[in-house]
């Protein structure tokens, strides 16, 4: 009976005391298998290229991350309440052009100009959470809308014109400080922390387990009395406001505002989330697991070009390692049942 | 059920985050001691093979396909080592800067890049720079021109001015109602110069070389921009169809653009009035002119602006002397029907020096 269980209606995950063999448990640590797939990349382009390795390559890696690897924090959230945000992208980038055409074409003081930019962000997640939840669409036509909406208003506002000229205030967190010998961006070290609070969040408060049992079993969480809705609207508009952050690390790190930015984060970002062992069904997965499917795809893109390797084939590997993941994720499952 | 972490998990779940991050931590500890180790080694392997990167707008373009032919055939002869590296789509900023990121990383000694978005692509090449690294712009100058050393490309003006001339010469004293598809409502250097280029020829003092954006030119009777598809360019020739019926001479930014916009015309039963001229003399481009598709093209040399890069960049890194300016690499009007006073190549000879 156990191959009849359909794949993901429940993704749980089968506890350390029902399966005490060794291998069932160590299957049970979450991002795991990502975590060793990370490291095999790792080792591979170390072997293979002596620049790998350098702390300056590794801050690249990581400073290379930054765009779609903070969306993904917000993918990661949507997706664990069982959606999934095509528009966070074009949200980035729409943010990214409200922030930079404020301060330098309206002569906005960069902070207030700032804040609107994630505003706009997070005025974007609520109409995503709003329309989920108000209308009962599906996630996937409403942010395929909101994907589309955004997309034009960046473009309408814009001119389609690259904004230049950023304030300092602006491109701060694309500095750089040092960690013994190595130039590591503020960019950077927001990333993480923002992975960081993600992950507490999620793990260790009230609101993150409401989160995991909304992708598992909605009725039951209504039962348990949480405001079903409004813990959505929330998801989606914190989702929005790390989207935001996001649209300035990116300006941060590229100094311009570029209405062409973003246009293949969504997808990106989806890639990251399931690399990183997060189900699509919801309910399952870690947002550790996604910095890590992040850095996956990074690492690849670094090596195989320290490799000279043509940068095609990087697409070709990832395509490839995403079912890989994916499939060796779902046999574990079915094996430890 | 709505309790899906047993504390067990949860240990784990703290666990597995922190070991990660030590062995980051160590990782960068690690590799900064490494960094100063490898430096030496850095040295002498750029003395034997220079490693020079390319970076294009796209993978799939035949224009860049023959790019990198050039670069990979020049690098071969010289002795050079060649790393790629492509946008995902045209205007894919963010991996361009990536790739000169990893290129920079990798050594090479010098970038030749076709950016894909001008003004965005500055702050990463002047940081490219800044750590000694010779950065050659192929195909489309970088908005300042002076944030690379060199630019290697067509001569965007003259080659509308010369299919501009051909025009001229074809309608004499005829009456032109003019069509043009141009590129984008951006407006980058290209768009305006071929556009402007080809007005001049046909006749238009206003349309000089500096000219800022787009003249304006009272013959031409609808204009579209198609992004130099050609799915977009027979949907746009069909709405200027609709517009204006009587269009009899139609300038397109490139033959992508002038083979869809032939096929409305055709199923319009309009391709025998208008005289299609357009830019670039890619292969499927100059069979559309030896098919009389269009009539005239202006052939660009991708092969040879990669080439020459290979080769300054190789020179750069063997004497430290570094390319500068604009170094024009031509073009040539291909049509199958010459007219006087306009030089011009035939079909065989563009079908010999085309691209894709």
């Amino acid at each position: 009976m156990v191959e009849t269980t359909p794949l993901g209606v429940d993704g749980e995950v089968p506890e350390a005391e029902a399966g005490p063999s060794f291998v069932t448990r160590l299957f049970g640590i979450p991002a795991l298998g990502p975590f060793v797939a990370l490291i095999l990349v790792g080792a591979f382009f170390a072997l293979k290229s002596d620049r790998f390795l350098t702390g300056g390559n590794l801050s690249l890696v990581l400073q290379q991350t930054i765009e779609v690897g903070t969306l993904a924090i917000g993918q990661t959230l949507v997706i664990l309440t069982a959606g999934i945000d095509l528009s966070n992208g074009a949200v980035m980038s729409f943010g990214s052009i409200v922030m930079t055409k404020l301060a330098v074409d309206s002569g906005m003081s960069p902070i207030p100009a700032i804040a609107l930019g994630l505003l706009a962000c997070v005025a974007f997640g609520v109409l995503n959470g709003a329309l989920v939840t108000g209308i009962r669409l599906p996630a996937f036509i409403v942010t395929l809308g909101t994907l589309n909406i955004a997309f034009a208003l960046t473009h309408i506002y814009s001119g389609e014109a690259t904004i230049s000229g950023l304030p300092g205030e602006m491109t701060f967190l694309g500095d750089t400080f040092k960690i013994g010998g190595t130039a590591v961006t503020y960019g950077t070290v927001v990333m993480l922390a923002l992975y960081v609070v993600a992950w507490f969040v999620l793990t260790q408060a009230p609101v993150g387990r409401h989160v995991y049992a909304l992708g598992n079993n909605p009725e039951a969480v209504r039962l348990a009395g949480v405001h079903i809705r409004r813990l959505l609207v929330g998801v989606y508009a914190t989702a929005g406001l790390i989207y935001g952050i996001a649209a300035l690390l990116l300006v941060a790190r590229t100094q311009v505002g570029d209405p062409a930015s973003g246009q293949t984060d969504n997808l990106d970002s989806i890639t990251a989330v399931v690399l990183g062992g997060t189900s699509l069904f919801g309910g399952r997965g870690s947002v550790i697991g996604t910095l890590i499917g992040a850095l996956i795809v990074s690492c690849i893109r670094n090596g195989l070009t320290l490799l000279g390797v043509d940068s095609i084939y990087q697409v070709l590997i990832t395509g490839i390692l995403v079912i890989v993941a994916v499939a060796v994720d779902q046999l574990t499952r079915r094996g430890t049942r | 059920m709505a309790h899906r972490l047993p504390s067990s998990r949860r240990s784990r779940l703290v666990i597995a985050p922190i070991v990660g991050a030590a062995l980051l931590v160590a990782a960068l500890a690690a590799g900064s001691s490494a960094a100063s180790r490898t430096t030496p080694s850095h040295v002498s392997s750029a003395k034997a093979q220079v490693i020079v990167g390319l970076i294009t707008k796209t993978d799939t373009n035949p224009f860049f396909v023959k790019m990198k032919q050039g670069a990979q055939k020049s690098a071969q002869q010289l002795g050079a080592k060649l790393l790629t590296a492509a946008g995902k789509f045209d205007g894919d900023n963010a991996s361009q800067v990536t790739a000169i990121e990893n290129m920079v990383t990798a050594g090479a000694k010098g970038i030749l890049i076709t950016p894909s978005d001008t003004k965005a692509i500055v702050p990463a090449i002047k940081k490219a720079r800044a750590a000694g690294v010779v950065v050659i712009a192929l195909d489309t100058a970088t908005d300042p021109a002076s944030a690379v050393d060199a630019l290697f490309a067509t001569n965007n003006y003259n080659a509308g001015l010369l299919i501009g001339k051909y025009a001229k010469a074809k309608f004499g004293s005829k009456t032109a109602k003019i069509a043009t598809l141009d590129l984008s409502p951006a407006r980058v250097t290209v768009d305006v110069a071929r556009h402007n280029g080809f007005l001049a020829g046909f006749g238009n003092a206003k349309a000089t070389a500096s000219a800022k954006g787009f003249v304006k030119d009272s013959r031409i009777v609808c204009s579209q921009d198609a992004a130099g598809d050609q799915a977009k360019g027979q949907t746009a020739m069909e709405n200027c169809i609709q517009k204006s019926p009587d269009i009899n001479l139609l300038y397109t930014i490139n033959e992508p653009t002038a083979l869809g916009a032939f096929t409305a015309l055709k199923a319009a039963g309009k391709e025998k009035q208008v005289t299609i001229v357009s830019v670039d003399g890619g292969c499927t481009g100059v069979r559309g002119v030896k098919a009389g598709k269009i009539a005239a093209t202006s052939q660009q040399y991708p092969l040879k602006m990669a080439s020459l890069g290979v080769a300054a960049v190789v020179k750069f890194a063997k004497t430290g002397a570094k390319p500068h300016g604009y170094t024009d690499t031509g073009v040539t009007l291909i049509t199958g029907k010459p007219v006087r006073d306009v030089p011009s190549k035939n079909v065989a000879f563009g079908l010999a020096n085309c691209w894709g």
